[in-house]
């Protein structure tokens, strides 16, 4: 008799426990459908043709970032130039870089970031493009081009870039911030979430400071780390990946962002809002280019301009989300809609104050050095 | 000899999962990575060329680079910043360790307890949220803790329900979202609910090995049950008390992801330092200093923790005598 009451003891423990759980959960959530809004079934920019081009048996290798492309363009490209992609992601910088440096594996396109193709560049591991094989460039923003990773815009086409900045909730945040100041301001403490990434966030502290975001110079170090170490009361959390869950679910008001991760959560939640202040920033360009020891350069060149094209860089902004620099492909898919997200078009004046980082080589460990110091401060 | 052949594999699997990352630890822990040197000639021409030490030369600036012994890791590793991590970490892992043993301890002491019907099933109970990735009980703990968690939510009911408790709260600065995670208590709380069972299996264990007699005797002789504790179950214990810290504390000095999940990157540990410096500064180098200097602090406690046990095991048989 003891043993069966226990055992009910138990399962009534048990059953109170799950309701209390459901309790908890069932008021948090709104149906999941009401958040998820309907979305306008758009025509497709780009069709396979009708009659495919015979397969050439040529093949071109491309090495581009996870889930950065719209795979249906991939088809495209083959269908349309019989020529067979050889498709593989990478999922950082260093990675990609460590193969193409090393040898052993050779791709025909590559998609790296900036510093990354400053670097390359640097160790010739990348090859010019001859523009004369790739007419569609003329697609391409000159705003975008020129960039001091490749200043004679020789080796790269920008295939998509971003922002550095804040994304906050307009139910906690009342007045919309237009400066980094908001990240100093009490009214918001341990009700901000930063970077745990030491060159992003120090490179905003930099530029709070009223310094160059790429400096290297001590004493512009210093002052960034103390103002960062000053901000830590006021910090809730630094966080990488967790920032986007954390920003839907409203833990605090107000966090430092890449624009990629902006675009999602708005796109999750209505209540968040992004913006590049107005003392400028970090943008950042993930180009097109052609290593120096690609086998099919001619084929390299056909994929970069079919990439370039209208319709093509249209079709893949459906898909990738990310903000481009094909200006063609902009008014194809909708110039209104696309310049209404603040991610896509901050003010020309504060992409003016943007900067792309610049490849510090050995000088990186300084970040690492004041960044461990500071969040070791305790 | 049959019985050298049969430790071959053992032996082989040691050398390349053992003996060969230790090396190799060595290694990346004494040496720095440096430019090659080279030496500049200006051309007639104005142009510059590059010699390098073998002689080969070239008209790019080389930015390979090469390792070389230096102690100089060893230098920054004594700068006051890791050393403080080094103690938080201490700090945190001995916290954790004291109190795994003071909930652990009575746990098996009342799983072996004579009265305590089916303390099989209930040991299964409490290691059943072992079999579960760590990483995800940890992120339930977020869940629940978060300022937008499961805790929060309820206690805003509560007080939406009892608005006079809601004003008393309020009076006395209570804000209506209590923050309970990112800080050094909520990393304790992470460690403390992953690491329990490895405190209780062990205490566990030898307990229930204790010779029953021993403790009739002591009742029979008048020890109170207070007494043959101490004098009997406590020392018999003590292996497996010992046993429990090591497998707590190790484990608590070297982490990384609760500390960063549940200290939300504001309290970081050694071992986060040491990860960044393998991910983020890819510097494997003074990564691999650092984790040399743990693997000194864990030796070392490990030395005492072995001394304890010797002792202890000369007493008790002077005792006997």
């Amino acid at each position: 008799m003891k043993t069966i009451l226990k055992k009910k003891g138990f399962l009534v423990t048990l059953v109170i426990v799950l309701a209390l759980f459901c309790l908890a959960f069932g008021g948090n959530g709104e149906p999941a459908d009401e958040a998820e809004e309907e979305e306008e079934e758009r025509a497709p920019f780009a069709v396979m043709p009708v009659n495919p081009a015979p397969m050439t048996g040529e093949t071109i290798s491309v090495y581009n970032w996870g889930d950065y492309i719209d795979s249906e363009v991939i088809d495209i490209f083959e269908a349309e130039t019989g020529i067979r992609v050889i498709y593989e992601t990478f999922e950082t910088n260093e990675d990609m870089y460590a193969k193409i440096a090393k040898g052993g594996s050779s791709y025909d396109v590559i998609v790296p970031s900036d510093y990354m193709i400053e670097r390359m560049i640097q160790e010739e591991l990348l090859q010019p493009v001859n523009w004369n094989n790739v007419p569609n460039v003329k697609n391409i923003d000159p705003r975008f081009t020129h960039e001091s990773y490749d200043p004679e815009f020789k080796y790269s086409v920008p295939y998509t870039w971003g922002t550095m900045g804040l994304l906050y909730n307009t139910e906690t945040v009342l007045e919309a911030p237009d400066s980094w100041d908001i990240l100093l301001d009490e009214e918001y403490k341990m009700d901000m979430f930063m970077l745990n990434a030491p060159r992003d966030t120090t490179a905003i502290a930099l530029v709070m400071s009223g310094h160059d975001l790429n400096s290297i110079n001590h004493d512009d170090l210093a002052d960034a780390k103390n103002l960062l170490i000053r901000q830590k009361p006021l910090v809730l959390a630094y966080v990488v990946d967790e920032v986007k869950d954390k920003m839907i679910a409203g833990e605090a008001s107000v966090a430092l962002v890449w624009s990629g991760d902006a675009t999602f959560c708005m796109s999750e939640s209505d209540t968040l809002n992004y913006v590049v202040p107005k003392e400028g920033s970090n943008i950042f360009y993930d180009s097109m280019c052609i290593p120096h020891n690609a086998r099919n350069v001619s084929g390299a060149e056909k994929f970069i301009d079919f990439m370039c094209r209208a319709d093509i860089a249209a079709m893949n902004y459906e898909y990738v989300g990310y903000a481009i620099p094909n200006t063609a492909a902009i008014e194809l898919w909708g110039a209104e809609e696309y310049n209404a997200s603040p991610v896509n078009n901050p003010p020309q004046e504060t992409l003016n104050k943007c900067q792309v980082f610049k490849y510090l080589g050995e000088n990186t460990k300084l970040y690492d050095t004041i960044w461990t110091e500071i969040i070791s401060e305790f | 000899m049959k019985n050298k052949a049969l430790t071959l594999p053992f032996v082989l699997w040691a050398m390349i999962f053992i003996v060969v990352p230790l090396v190799m630890i060595v290694w990346y822990g004494v040496t720095i990575e440096e430019p090659i040197p080279y030496t500049e000639i200006i051309q007639p021409d104005g142009s510059v060329i590059y010699e390098l030490e073998n002689g080969s030369r070239t008209t790019e600036k080389p930015w390979q680079k090469r390792a070389v012994v230096s102690l100089s890791n060893f230098k920054r590793m004594l700068e006051p910043t890791y050393l403080r991590l080094l103690l938080r970490s201490l700090k945190v892992a001995v916290i954790t360790t004291v109190i795994c043993l003071a909930l652990g301890y009575p746990v098996a002491l009342i799983l072996t307890g004579r009265d305590f019907k089916r303390p099989a099933l209930w040991l299964m109970l409490l290691i059943l949220p072992m079999w579960m990735n760590f990483l995800l009980r940890t992120y339930s703990w977020m869940s629940i803790l978060e300022n937008s968690g499961i805790l929060n939510s309820w206690i805003a009911r509560l007080r939406e329900a009892i608005p006079v408790l809601d004003e008393w709260l309020l009076a006395r600065g209570v804000r209506r979202r209590i923050i309970f995670l990112y800080n050094e208590n909520a990393v304790i709380l992470g460690m403390v609910y992953n690491y329990l069972s490895f405190m209780i299996m062990p205490i566990y264990t030898v307990i229930e090995k204790i010779d029953r007699s021993l403790l009739e005797a002591a009742a029979d002789l008048g020890a109170s049950p207070a007494k043959s504790f101490m004098r009997v179950t406590l020392p018999y214990s003590l292996p497996g008390v010992l046993e429990g810290i090591t497998m707590v504390f190790v484990p608590a000095v070297t982490t990384f992801v609760i500390s960063q999940l549940m200290g939300g990157g504001k309290v970081p540990l050694i071992g986060d330092i040491i990860q960044n410096q393998f991910g983020k500064s890819s510097d494997w180098h003074f990564g691999a200093t650092l984790s040399l200097l743990v693997m000194v602090v864990v030796l070392a406690f490990m030395g005492a923790l072995g001394r304890i046990d010797k002792e202890d095991e000369q007493s008790k048989e002077v005792r006997i005598l």
